[in-house]
């Protein structure tokens, strides 16, 4: 327990430090915050777009699809923004042989790794995010009650350990590729660009590799439809909705224990 | 008068050569970022049939023309310019950019000339898998519907390559206005995030521009980044019939004359007042 207490108060630490240091530089941190607004935010727009030209889709309005990309965003900015060691580990860590210095280091790698960068800019998506979020929930005239609200906050943090795990993932796989694979951006960027809208109307395929394969449907779209209290179109039942978002966490065990199966084998590039 | 005319344009050629095998080295990436676009292109296919399926007026472009718009958008992702060139903004950085002014050539026509490098070679590594397997993979793997339609004629295909040609002007001169604008900012970065939201949006490539509402379609109309996706996709499917395809190349090439002037203007000032960084 001291334990967890001083990893936390470490983690602190450095999670402040870095926040000082990028606010030495206050106008970059605008400007970029400001483009990360911008950059996410487009997308919102698009969806209006096509809603403005076609009208509702056959089982889903404006509203909800606004809450389905709130929810992704809102999550993902968490992890974009707390990430970053480990986003950024095949190029700076294992190409220059910068992990072997983290691995003499009395404290977890992952807490390390963690702590490198907490990179306030991904504060642009969280705002769009949850502005698009506050709106859906005005539009969408949701009965608020306790049960509901803790369910959002356990669907936010199950999409935030789920992204973090995709990270993870790709971190892991740097031990073997040395440098940083893209592909696996694919799955984060690709992954929230998908969950924006709901998982029912993409092929059946897709829906299940998002569902069983890579739990994404399982922090996204099953959970939201039990907080809008909506029927499933592909016809789970709400039990099933309401447990869903554990898999977010066991994915997030799994990417650690890929991780400690990695640093097992790592072999420093030397020089 | 025809030898010296070679003489001269012998460096620019030896650059964009140099710039096009280095870049050919990255062949991972461009494998990653095949994966990527490909993925891209079918959620964005899927969404958009989705709406077609509830479409209940005549929308402005056929489903086929929306397929191959697209597809041709993630074959050409690297195409646009998204980004500043890594390796001129380290020249920024560095204050090396003091040694490229001395060498005796025009610095914004040898960039100019690296940019193309910059922009085609990336773009190419990635457009060949991606026009492959939407053209011959997909019909294999059963899902025709979804390939890569034809080009809508034998003319629009050739109007379509002269329009293909303008885009690569056009986004190497919007590149070196960004290019330029190192001089002031340094920051290459603050460029990268902005320039994502404001071509995506403005090129046709988040949502096809024909499909933004109606009241907006005369300021899309006059606004430079269409020539970077939208005109060469439109005149590929036969949205832009080829007879009206001329003026929209000379519409591109006036933007890209507007971006060469705007861009040059900006070196002319930054030179006589450069402050070199780094001792």
């Amino acid at each position: 327990m001291a334990e967890l207490r001083n990893a936390l108060a470490l983690y602190a630490r450095m999670a402040g430090i870095s926040i000082r240091g990028q606010m030495q530089y206050r106008i970059s941190f605008l400007l970029t915050s400001l483009g990360q607004f911008v950059t996410t935010g487009v997308e919102i727009l698009g969806i209006w777009a096509l809603f403005d030209r076609f009208g509702d889709l056959p089982d889903w309005t404006l509203p909800q699809v606004a809450f389905f990309y709130g929810v992704v965003n809102v999550a993902f900015s968490f992890t974009d923004a707390l990430a970053r060691g480990f986003d950024l580990f095949g190029t700076e860590f294992v190409k220059t042989g910068e992990f072997d210095r983290l691995l003499l280091r009395p404290r977890s790698t992952v807490l390390q790794l963690a702590g490198h960068e907490f990179v306030l800019h991904r504060v642009g998506r969280l705002l769009q995010g949850l502005l698009v979020l506050g709106w859906a929930i005005s539009a969408l005239e949701i009965d608020w009650n306790v049960w509901r609200g803790a369910m959002l906050a356990y669907t936010l943090a199950a999409g935030f350990v789920f992204f973090y795990a995709l990270v993870i993932f790709q971190a892991t796989l740097a031990f073997w590729t040395i440098e940083s694979l893209e592909i696996m951006n694919t799955l984060s960027y690709g992954g929230v660009e998908a969950a924006q809208y709901p998982l029912a109307i993409y092929h059946r395929y897709f829906r299940q590799l998002f569902t069983y394969f890579i739990p994404l449907g399982c922090v996204s779209y099953f959970p939201v439809l039990a907080i809008l209290g909506v029927d499933d179109p592909l016809g789970s039942t709400r039990t099933f909705q309401v447990l869903a978002p554990c898999a977010g966490f066991a994915f997030f065990g799994v990417a650690l224990q890929f991780w400690r199966y990695g640093v097992r084998h790592y072999t420093s590039t030397g020089s | 008068m025809k030898p010296r005319m070679a003489e001269a344009l012998r460096p620019f050629l030896a650059v964009i050569g140099a710039r096009y095998r280095m870049l050919l080295q990255y062949r991972a990436a461009a494998f990653a970022g095949f994966g990527t676009q490909l993925f891209w292109g079918a959620i964005k296919l899927m969404i958009l049939a989705a709406f077609y399926g509830v479409a209940s007026s005549e929308p402005p472009m056929s489903m086929t023309q929306i397929i191959a718009y697209v597809w041709l958008g993630q074959a050409l992702f690297a195409l646009l310019p998204w980004n500043v060139d890594p390796e001129i903004w380290e020249k920024m950085r560095t204050g090396s950019v003091a040694y490229e002014l001395l060498r005796p050539l025009d610095l914004y026509a040898f960039w100019f000339a690296s940019t193309v490098a910059f922009k085609t070679a990336s773009a190419t590594l990635r457009m060949i898998p991606m026009v492959l397997t939407c053209v011959f993979v997909l019909p294999l793997v059963g899902l025709p519907e979804w390939a890569l339609p034809p080009p809508a004629s034998q003319l629009s295909l050739l109007m379509f390559l002269l329009a293909l040609g303008a885009t690569i002007l056009l986004t190497t001169a919007i590149t070196m206005v960004l290019h330029m604008a190192l001089f002031w900012t340094l920051s290459g970065r603050g460029f990268n995030a902005i320039m994502y939201g404001l071509v995506g949006f403005f090129s046709g490539l988040i949502v096809p521009l024909p499909l933004l509402p109606d009241w907006l379609q005369g300021m899309l109309y006059w606004q430079p980044f269409r020539g970077l996706a939208d005109v060469p996709f439109r005149i590929y499917s036969g949205s832009i019939a080829p007879a009206e395809a001329g003026f929209e190349i000379l519409l591109q090439l006036g933007w890209t004359a507007v971006m060469i002037v705007l861009g040059y203007t900006v070196y002319w000032y930054a030179r006589s007042r450069l402050v070199v960084q780094g001792g």
